[in-house]
């Protein structure tokens, strides 16, 4: 399926590179809707790899890539079942979703997330996925689920342990703040820093120019460089389902969705 | 060179502020609370945030605004960065 419009993401061919673009109101919060549609497109990228060289991913949305995981779905799943069900119901969807970003990390194709505003837990996780980042100057990057109770659980924290040394995964996951875009150049999460509003133009040269090698050798070179900590991504389903059983995960959960007033995204 | 004076600091965030929300420079004063002068939420308040260590040139971690609503204080927290 070379081109797909869903409910909460869309991609087409553009040019030799598929770009996935992330739609879903107000700031892409990944819920089950998003899941399945990822879920399509991580069933198509096969046939999509044929077609072209790269893989860009982004967001249409003005507020940013990503807010994360969609709380509220969250919460209101674990007031409708028992506690048990529900659990399974979160083990269920972590390793669906692992299985997305799994996918996405092994694709054969380069792959560059063009980043912009709030690209946070979840949608941090799935820029992180990617091969090159590529961030506007308004992006701000966080892991804030240590705020309620949790620990990243979409394979954050293993490709964080990849990709930056390991003082600066414990102040971002210790202290749940929010960086800004000089900060993660500077720690080496994101490769080149455009202009506001100008990451996917950005990304779109930068795959136009990987488009230019072999794809066999620049898959071949990937596999080498970007191994995928598996043992440590399931690891991290079970430490999360750990912490999700404990009651105060679910008033994190609670106060985060009736917090009415302006300051939910601030710690 | 010696860091600006914490009014000259206060001067450009409420400029900076005015501008990029389009509210009348007049209209904000040091002790307003900014998320209600500005009519911003919090991802709003994390745009202001990074505008303003860009501005700067600083790093501002957010979990020092717990509790700021006001430009002075705002002020305060920035100035000590400089």
């Amino acid at each position: 399926m070379n081109e797909f419009k869903g409910r909460t993401l869309s991609w087409q061919l553009v040019n030799g590179a598929i770009e996935l673009a992330l739609h879903r109101d107000p700031c892409n919060e990944i819920g089950s809707l998003t899941l399945e549609e990822l879920e399509k497109f991580a069933q198509s990228l096969p046939g999509l790899g044929n077609e072209a060289q790269a893989l860009i991913i982004h967001s249409t949305m003005k507020a940013g890539f990503s807010a994360g995981a969609d709380l509220r779905e969250l919460f209101q799943r674990g007031q409708e079942m028992e506690k048990a069900a529900a659990l399974r119901g979160v083990r269920d969807f972590l390793q669906r979703i692992h299985g997305v970003m799994n996918a996405l990390d092994a694709a054969p194709l380069t792959t560059i997330a063009a980043v912009h505003g709030v690209t946070f837990g979840g949608g941090f996780e799935l820029a992180l996925v990617c091969d090159i980042m590529i961030a506007d100057r308004m992006a701000r990057f966080c892991f804030p689920e240590l705020r309620l109770g949790l620990i990243p659980g979409f394979g954050g924290i293993p490709r964080l342990k990849r990709d930056l040394g390991n003082a600066v995964v414990r102040d971002l996951l210790l202290t749940g703040r929010s960086f800004n875009v000089m900060k993660a150049q500077q720690v080496g999460l994101v490769s080149q820093i455009a202009a506001e509003g100008e990451a996917l133009r950005v990304a779109r040269a930068t795959a136009s120019q990987v488009g230019k090698f072999d794809r066999h050798t620049a898959a071949a070179a990937k596999a080498f460089v970007k191994p995928i900590p598996y043992d440590e991504l399931k690891r991290e389903i079970d430490i999360f389902c750990e912490l999700y059983s404990r009651p105060a995960v679910a008033e994190g959960l609670r106060k985060f969705v009736a917090n009415q007033g302006v300051q939910p995204y601030l710690p | 060179m010696s860091a600006p004076t914490i009014d000259h600091t206060l001067d450009e965030i409420l400029n900076l502020a005015a501008s990029h929300f389009k509210v009348p420079r007049e209209k904000l004063t040091p002790d307003d609370d900014f998320f209600k002068t500005l009519g911003i939420d919090s991802l709003q308040a994390l745009d202001l945030l990074t505008r303003l260590e860009h501005h700067f040139r600083i790093e501002l971690p957010d979990y020092e605004l717990q509790g700021v609503s006001d430009f002075r204080t705002l002020a305060n927290r920035i100035q000590a960065r400089l």
